[in-house]
């Protein structure tokens, strides 16, 4: 068991390419930990410096207290589980099991009993005799898990662990292996460009974009307050609408397309005039056919209605410019005619320069 | 109506045929053919035999295997194809590839363009290249080494000859290993790593399982190549003495040299059959392989 820190973690790539730019952050021992972020923004960098496979530039990579920046990988004690599960086609599914074991040159007798008792924690008892060939996807990526747990390492590593799935095996690979990692209370980085996934997952988060670090927290704290407008439109099924608005004097509304919109929780450290941006997710907004008697909606044209099962997905094209909105199934909306959008006042989040207000 | 996916039929399909399977008759078929009758008779190339040569069934095999000649040489053929081929171009063929794999740029360039050039250079050019270089007076080699007045062709004639193939044949080597490293996926190699495999046992657990197939084919196409090779003549003539007749110079001073036509088709014959032999060990090993990986 073991923390991870990164601190000040730059790799730089010949030619001038900068992956990791000053990378500071902390793994708890024992925390399902989720780097997110769109592709090419530098978490698989990152995982492969943890890992050892890429040696850092700069800074300091520790694990468990100690400073591995310069270990080569295979004294780190961490395990690492590719996007591709990378099991050797030639060795059986025991063999693959105990290959870490036999490296440490565990006594064959020994090897053969662990193996087969990981196998059957998950569910692979029957299999031990097969090759990876012969297996099923989710089955490959079990065998290559007990692979990474067989060996008790410090700390697990995933590489976009459920990318290589079919939707649904998706889902039910995403609780295994949330619950597989509760029980085992092993610290877990693992890589992801799904932000569901990470959501869904992870204990904590670090967004990341072009080599920074660009929020860390909980699930919660980052769906519902994003740092920063990349956050804000990375996070969520839908992405979160960002309008450009005015604050108006004594800072209680806010001025998007022509309509004073209320200010929501970050009213107090506004001033009069100033430009910001407001954010508000679909999921935040109420749709109606009419502008109702309160006022504070946002007019427009229903543009697209997508049927999301549950739920319809509609944009509105207006003066504040597109807004999304999610309303419940059975709510009448089609392309053509007149809706607005009204937001929920306490969800309202405000953007100073890209940076949340409050 | 023709079934074939062309619609052409049979009878149609063989006329298209024909024009090549004449021509594979007429200069492959026919003079294999030949050659087995010749090596069944006693025909010279000069003399009386020449003249009316005789049926003489399987004497002339029979007297190769009972003259040292034959056997002797076999055995430098041997020689040759393990030194220069297996354990000579595929190994140093598979070391450099293994070396080169993640490098790119102008070392790796280089490198490859020498292999290759040594690999394309027409033989005759190559041979008298190599004369120089190991020559008694003033040769390339002398005169690197300061080794004074060495004959190199003569005092360690199957030596310079296996070593010439090495340096003659390692690009083609090269060249199959670097494409099947390529196709070992990096994630296992690193895998291995990460479970603390030094660089050896990555090579044994990972990439010779995966690579197999080629290494066999190799070694296959190599070995058959390296049997038949009759460059070393350019250099040594099969000399000294027959210090250096591997088959295919032994069959050519026979035949050719000694007017041996008969006796030099039988030969070639038995060479052709040993060929065989080893064309059948190796897909024999491939096959196996093969059902072991299903």
């Amino acid at each position: 068991m073991a923390a991870i820190h990164l601190s000040g973690l730059t790799k730089d790539y010949p030619g001038g390419v900068r992956a990791l730019d000053g990378i500071d952050l902390t793994v708890a021992d024992g925390e399902f930990f989720a780097l997110l972020g769109p592709s090419g923004c530098g978490k698989t960098t990152l995982l492969r410096t943890v890992a050892g496979l890429e040696e850092a530039t700069g800074g300091a990579v520790r694990i468990g207290g100690d400073d591995v920046t310069r270990t080569p990988p295979g004294r780190r004690d961490v395990a690492m589980v590719f996007q591709d599960y990378a099991l050797f086609p030639h060795m059986t599914v025991a063999d693959n099991i105990a290959y870490p074991l036999r490296i440490r040159k565990v006594p064959a007798a020994r090897r053969r009993d662990k193996a087969a008792e990981t196998a059957r924690e998950l569910g692979l008892g029957d299999h031990l005799a097969r090759r990876p060939g012969q297996l099923s996807g989710g089955q490959q990526q079990r065998v290559a898990l007990a692979r990474a747990m067989a060996c008790h390492p410090s700390a697990f590593l995933f590489d976009e662990p459920l990318s290589n799935l079919d939707a649904r095996l998706r889902l039910e690979a995403r609780t295994f292996l949330k619950r597989l990692q509760r029980d085992l209370r092993v610290t877990t980085v693992f890589v992801t460009h799904d932000q569901a996934e990470a959501l869904a997952l992870a204990d904590r988060i670090a967004v990341l974009e072009a080599g920074r670090v660009r929020q860390t927290g909980t699930p919660t704290e980052i769906f519902r307050r994003p740092a920063n407008t990349f956050v804000a439109s990375f996070i969520g099924s839908t992405p979160m609408n960002l309008l450009p608005g005015t604050v108006e004097r004594g800072g209680g509304h806010v001025t998007v397309g022509g309509v004073p919109l209320p200010a929501g929780p970050a009213r107090a450290a506004l001033t009069g005039g100033e430009e910001v941006v407001y954010g508000i997710r679909p999921e935040y907004l109420t749709f109606s056919g009419t502008p109702g008697p309160g006022g504070g909606a946002l007019p427009g044209t229903v543009t697209v209605v997508e049927n999301m099962g549950s739920t319809q997905l509609v944009t509105l094209e207006g003066p504040a410019g597109t807004v999304q909105v999610v309303v419940p199934e059975d709510t009448p909306a089609e392309p053509g005619g007149a809706g607005y959008a009204v937001p929920r006042s306490d969800r309202v989040l405000l953007y100073r320069e890209g940076q949340l207000v409050g | 109506m023709a079934t074939d996916a062309a619609g052409l039929g049979r009878r149609r399909a063989a006329v298209f045929v024909a024009p090549a399977l004449l021509l594979v008759a007429g200069f492959l078929v026919l003079p294999a053919l030949w050659t087995i009758y010749l090596g069944a008779t006693d025909y010279q190339l000069t003399g009386l035999a020449a003249a009316d040569p005789q049926f003489t069934g399987l004497d002339n095999a029979r007297r190769a295997l009972d003259e040292d000649e034959f056997t002797h040489s076999l055995g430098l053929t041997l020689q040759f194809v393990v030194g220069s081929a297996v354990l000579g171009q595929a190994l140093l063929g598979f070391t450099i590839a293994w070396l080169l794999r993640d490098r790119t740029g102008p070392l790796r360039r280089l490198v490859e363009a020498l292999v290759l050039l040594a690999w394309i250079l027409p033989s005759s050019v190559v041979a008298f290249l190599w004369i120089a270089l190991l020559d008694r007076d003033g040769g390339t080699l002398n005169t690197l080494l300061g080794s004074g007045n060495t004959a190199w062709l003569v005092e360690h004639p199957m030596a310079s000859i296996i070593v010439f193939n090495i340096w003659r044949g390692t690009a083609f080597s090269m060249m199959l290993y670097a494409a099947a490293l390529g196709t070992v996926p990096p994630s296992q190699l690193e895998t291995a790593r990460l479970a603390g495999a030094s660089a050896w046992q990555q090579l044994r657990d990972v990439v010779l399982p995966l690579i197999r197939g080629h290494v066999l084919t190799n070694l296959l196409l190599i070995s058959l190549w390296t049997f038949n090779d009759f460059t070393p003549f350019l250099l040594t003539g099969g000399g000294p003495g027959d210090a250096t007749e591997t088959l295919p110079v032994f069959i050519y001073n026979t035949a050719l040299f000694g007017g041996e036509l008969g006796y030099g088709a039988a030969l070639s014959v038995l060479m052709l059959l040993i060929n065989l032999v080893i064309a059948l060990v190796y897909t024999r090993l491939l096959r196996a392989r093969e059902k072991a990986a299903s």
